[in-house]
């Protein structure tokens, strides 16, 4: 088990969001202010490392013709109570991000992951992959909820940077986040041309 | 039951709060299959089709639940109704309506991690919609979503002769024009029934 290799995955070459472009719902529509892009990416990354721990373990159990659906389940399971912990503890996100949490169910980051490394690797290497995948995701959440934030409301995470009059207002808006994630996924593309490029 | 109910609700799924456009639902499947066409257009209808019938089927599972105290299990109900439903459909167009299942075929599997079918029903029970509200709703959001996906078909087939700068290429371009679709949706929000 290669934990370094597993990350820089994670992170940079498979990365969820912006190599595999999984997962665009939510990475879309919640990424308005950085609180709500904490949240979404620490119950993201809870429960893919739980349902690729769970899924792991009964891979030799669940018959390959129901699989799928076994997945959604037990995804849907740990959805639930992650849904139910953030009503209970942090209201405020959960009142937030809505009905974006228990959509978390369909997020094909989560099901990607179930079906293309769970479903083969140890329950180690699983969880291993569900923190690295998590941690991707959650850093393109907070890199564009940190973008939208600055330019469209002049706050970072609640602290005022210049005054909202000046602010595009624009960009916390669904036209913010699509222009922003294709700007982001174009440095992405841009970035690993020249990587490929210098070698 | 109010008819300007009903049309408000219609108004409001196609156009006003688009599901894709607006509510960021169904995005996956939206630039998925939108590089042509035809295939747009089958998924907006299978789309449509597998909506209305969930909205349907599960406003009385949600009933069910109430009525037991199991509020907390909507989540894993509606995702089995849905996957269960979507399976249902695919070997009932492979028997009856050979033609209609080709030209779904692929899509119609897709349709069970398509966020704006738990969405839609989600949104069902969050705003207290009655079954009919709740039927009229899983279809005019269907249409709102055949109407994004036909839409953004038509520029993307465009695109491809189109020459951005080389890392736009692909997916950041139709992003980019998502975007500027999103931008003239905005232009409905102001919209209002006048009684």
């Amino acid at each position: 088990m290669n934990i370094g290799k597993q990350l820089k995955e994670g992170f940079i070459t498979q990365n969820p969001v912006l190599v595999q472009l999984l997962g665009m719902c939510s990475t879309l529509a919640i990424t308005t202010t950085i609180a709500n892009g904490i949240g979404m990416g620490a119950s993201v990354t809870i429960i893919l490392t739980l349902s690729n721990i769970f899924i792991s373990l009964l891979r030799r159990v669940i018959p390959q013709q129901v699989r799928i659906a076994a997945y959604i389940v037990v995804i849907a399971g740990f959805v639930t109570m992650v849904d139910l912990l953030l009503q209970a503890f942090f209201p405020d996100i959960a009142e937030s991000l809505g009905v974006f949490i228990p959509l978390i169910v369909v997020n094909c980051v989560i099901l990607a992951r179930a079906e293309s490394f769970a479903s083969k690797n140890k329950p180690l290497a699983a969880a291993v992959d569900g923190i690295c995948q998590g941690l991707g995701y959650t850093v393109v959440l907070l890199v564009m909820s940190g973008i939208r934030e600055v330019l469209g409301a002049g706050t970072f995470n609640g602290a005022e940077i210049f005054p909202a009059e000046y602010a595009a207002g624009m960009m916390a808006l669904p036209v913010g986040g699509f222009l922003t994630l294709g700007v982001l996924i174009a440095l992405m593309q841009w970035a690993q041309t020249k990587v490929k490029g210098g070698k | 039951m109010e008819w300007t109910t009903l049309f408000d609700i219609a108004l409001g799924a196609i156009l006003i709060n688009n599901f894709i456009l607006v509510q960021f639902l169904g995005i996956c499947p939206f630039m998925g299959v939108s590089k042509k066409m035809d295939t747009a257009v089958g998924m907006g209808f299978a789309v449509i089709f597998v909506m209305a019938l969930a909205s349907a089927l599960c406003y009385p599972v949600n009933v069910l639940l109430e009525s037991l105290d199991l509020k907390y299990m909507q989540t894993v109900a509606f995702i089995l109704v849905i996957a269960a439903l979507v399976q249902f459909v695919e070997m009932f167009l492979k028997k009856s309506m050979p033609s209609l299942y080709e030209a779904l075929g692929v899509y119609l599997p897709l349709i069970t991690t398509n966020c704006a079918v738990l969405g839609a029903v989600l949104l069902n029970v969050q705003n207290h919609y009655n079954f009919i509200e709740s039927v009229v709703y899983g279809i005019t959001g269907g249409a709102g979503f055949l109407l994004a996906i036909v839409l953004f078909a038509s520029i993307r087939e465009r695109l491809e002769f189109s020459d951005p700068p080389k890392a736009f290429q692909g997916f950041p371009i139709a992003l980019v024009t998502a975007g500027l679709m999103a931008l003239s949706f905005m232009g409905f929000q102001g919209l209002q029934i006048p009684w």
